[in-house]
């Protein structure tokens, strides 16, 4: 057994003290992964233990148990995808237009100095200004349903988006954009020949930001004025003082919106491939 | 001598206003560039050569004075130039052999055949077997060889070399004087290379412009005989009048 667990932590070794470093570093590896499920098991042990022994109040603290029975229970019933489908839906929306506008805007300031030089005091205090408390304008501007939640998460990115995108374009080594120039470029072919393509990788790690500052935006946004999705979950929960329903929505949230996050970083993984 | 003159530099002043002032960069540049010729802006940094250079491509105008390329006023980037910068600045997301049609994808003359020229010139390079490796994965000298193809293929008559060996080790420098100089005589090229570096403009050059700096003013002119000019640059380093030229040369450039 030893010796079969030996060679595969020697595997791919070229000589003996490649071996030897392959085995450390593989061991190491381990460690580290072993280390942060012991975390997890304990933590979640940890608490079981203390509900069920009442050393924390179970109605107000729940249990990993009841967690996990509330929430077959609500896959049972069926409703926790409807939520669930309705959350997500929006986040992708509020995602995908917050970067696109974003980006949009940071193009059309690039383009022109002028209107980057007026617009740059207000940008600076829109960035600065808590989106969150805009909730209230777009209720009364957007009314009471989606478009309210969305536009909450489109608020809360897309500053951000075009500042740093702007800031991308601006960083731009200006020997290239002399480069185009000689060859007769003018300004549209020096963006997309040089600034856009070159700026790419800071648009992409945007994506990566833009897609914890969305759930933000729309778990806010829920709370503020939804009859749905799982930022409307937690709320519910708490004004029934189920806490077991808001211990299942946080799971929830913690786990999509990690996917997500994975689903944008192999999406950048395979943009970047391409560029040697 | 007139019928054959390529570039032509009529009384150039170049004063750059800022918002802390006035800052005169070139003072009265007079001289000429015949067909086919090998010319060499020398001077320390702050002489105004890069400046020079750019106002010939058309990146902006001179204060006072006419630059005309074959008669023509210079007004804006022509297609009859090509210029190289101090690195190579090749597009780290494509491949070479989209770096290297760059310049016919910005004209918008790309077509098969000129693909094919673009391609022939970067296998006399050597390099034809990387056309579809990435910049990262060529080492300097490389580089700086595609950037030369990708200067070349959009058939500029005139090359203008900014520094373009600066950047690179003694070894390859010595290597490439040697190619762009065989390329561009064989090419039928003229070629205006500005460097503050006095061997690689003696080596390289059938006349060498001294300038002196604060502003920019041409201080002497110098021809090189043609024991230098006939051989490439690294033989040329071993012709015994080449030690002469360089004291002349290192002379005009420290006597104030």
């Amino acid at each position: 057994m030893k010796a079969i667990v030996d060679k595969w932590l020697q595997k791919g070794g070229r000589s003996p003290q490649h071996k030897n470093f392959l085995k450390k570093e593989r061991l190491y590896r381990l460690l580290v992964f072993a280390t942060q499920l012991i975390i997890l098991f304990l933590f979640l042990g940890l608490w079981q233990f203390a509900s069920s022994s009442n050393w924390i109040d179970p109605l107000l603290f729940s249990s990993p148990l009841k967690i996990w029975i509330t929430f077959i229970d609500m896959i049972a019933q069926g409703n926790l995808f409807y939520h669930l489908f309705v959350t997500i839906v929006e986040t992708a929306i509020a995602f995908v237009l917050s970067t696109v506008l974003g980006t949009l805007i940071a193009v059309v300031i690039w383009w022109s100095k002028f209107l980057s030089k007026v617009l740059d005091p207000y940008l600076v205090i829109l960035n600065g200004m808590p989106k969150v408390a805009l909730g209230p304008l777009f209720i009364v501007a957007f009314g009471g349903g989606y478009v309210a939640i969305i536009a909450m998460g489109v608020a809360i990115s897309i500053i951000v988006t075009t500042i740093v995108v702007y800031s991308s374009f601006k960083e731009v080594d200006p020997n290239y954009v002399k480069l185009v120039q000689t060859f007769g470029a003018n300004k549209q072919q020096i963006f997309i020949k040089i600034v856009l393509p070159a700026s790419f990788p800071t648009i992409i790690s945007t994506l990566k930001v833009n897609v914890g500052l969305a759930w933000v935006g729309i778990i806010v946004g829920e709370f503020l004025v939804s009859k749905m999705g799982l930022g409307y979950l937690i709320i519910y929960g708490f004004q029934v003082f189920n806490l077991t329903l808001v211990f299942v929505s946080l799971s929830i949230i913690a786990i999509c919106a990690t996917i997500m996050y994975l689903l944008v970083q192999y999406f950048e993984k395979l943009l970047m491939k391409n560029r040697g | 001598m007139l019928s054959n003159r390529v570039i032509s530099f009529d009384h150039v002043t170049k004063t750059f206003i800022t918002h802390d002032g006035e800052n005169q960069a070139l003072e009265n540049i007079s001289f000429t560039v015949g067909d086919g010729e090998f010319v060499t802006l020398l001077g320390p940094s702050g002489c105004g050569k890069s400046t020079l250079l750019s106002m010939l491509a058309g990146l902006f105008r001179p204060t006072s004075g006419n630059i005309t390329i074959r008669g023509e006023k210079v007004s804006g980037p022509s297609r009859q130039i090509g210029y190289m910068l101090q690195q190579d600045y090749l597009l780290s997301w494509r491949t070479i052999r989209e770096n290297i049609l760059l310049g016919l994808e910005i004209q918008k003359t790309l077509t098969v055949e000129t693909e094919k020229k673009a391609l022939k010139l970067l296998s006399e390079m050597g390099l034809l077997s990387y056309k579809d490796h990435f910049p990262s994965q060529l080492s300097g000298g490389m580089r700086q060889r595609v950037a030369l193809v990708r200067t070349l293929a959009t058939n500029p008559g005139i090359l203008l070399l900014d520094e373009p060996f600066s950047a690179l080790d003694y070894q390859t420098k010595l290597k490439l004087e040697d190619l762009v100089i065989d390329t561009l005589r064989r090419k039928q090229k003229t070629a205006l290379l500005v460097t503050h570096d006095i061997s690689e403009a003696i080596a390289m050059s059938d006349r060498i412009i001294v300038l002196s700096p604060n502003p920019g003013r041409i201080k002497t002119v110098i021809e090189m005989p043609d024991s230098i000019r006939k051989p490439l640059p690294f033989e040329s380093r071993e012709v015994p009048d080449f030690q002469t030229y360089f004291q002349l040369v290192w002379k005009e450039l420290n006597n104030g």
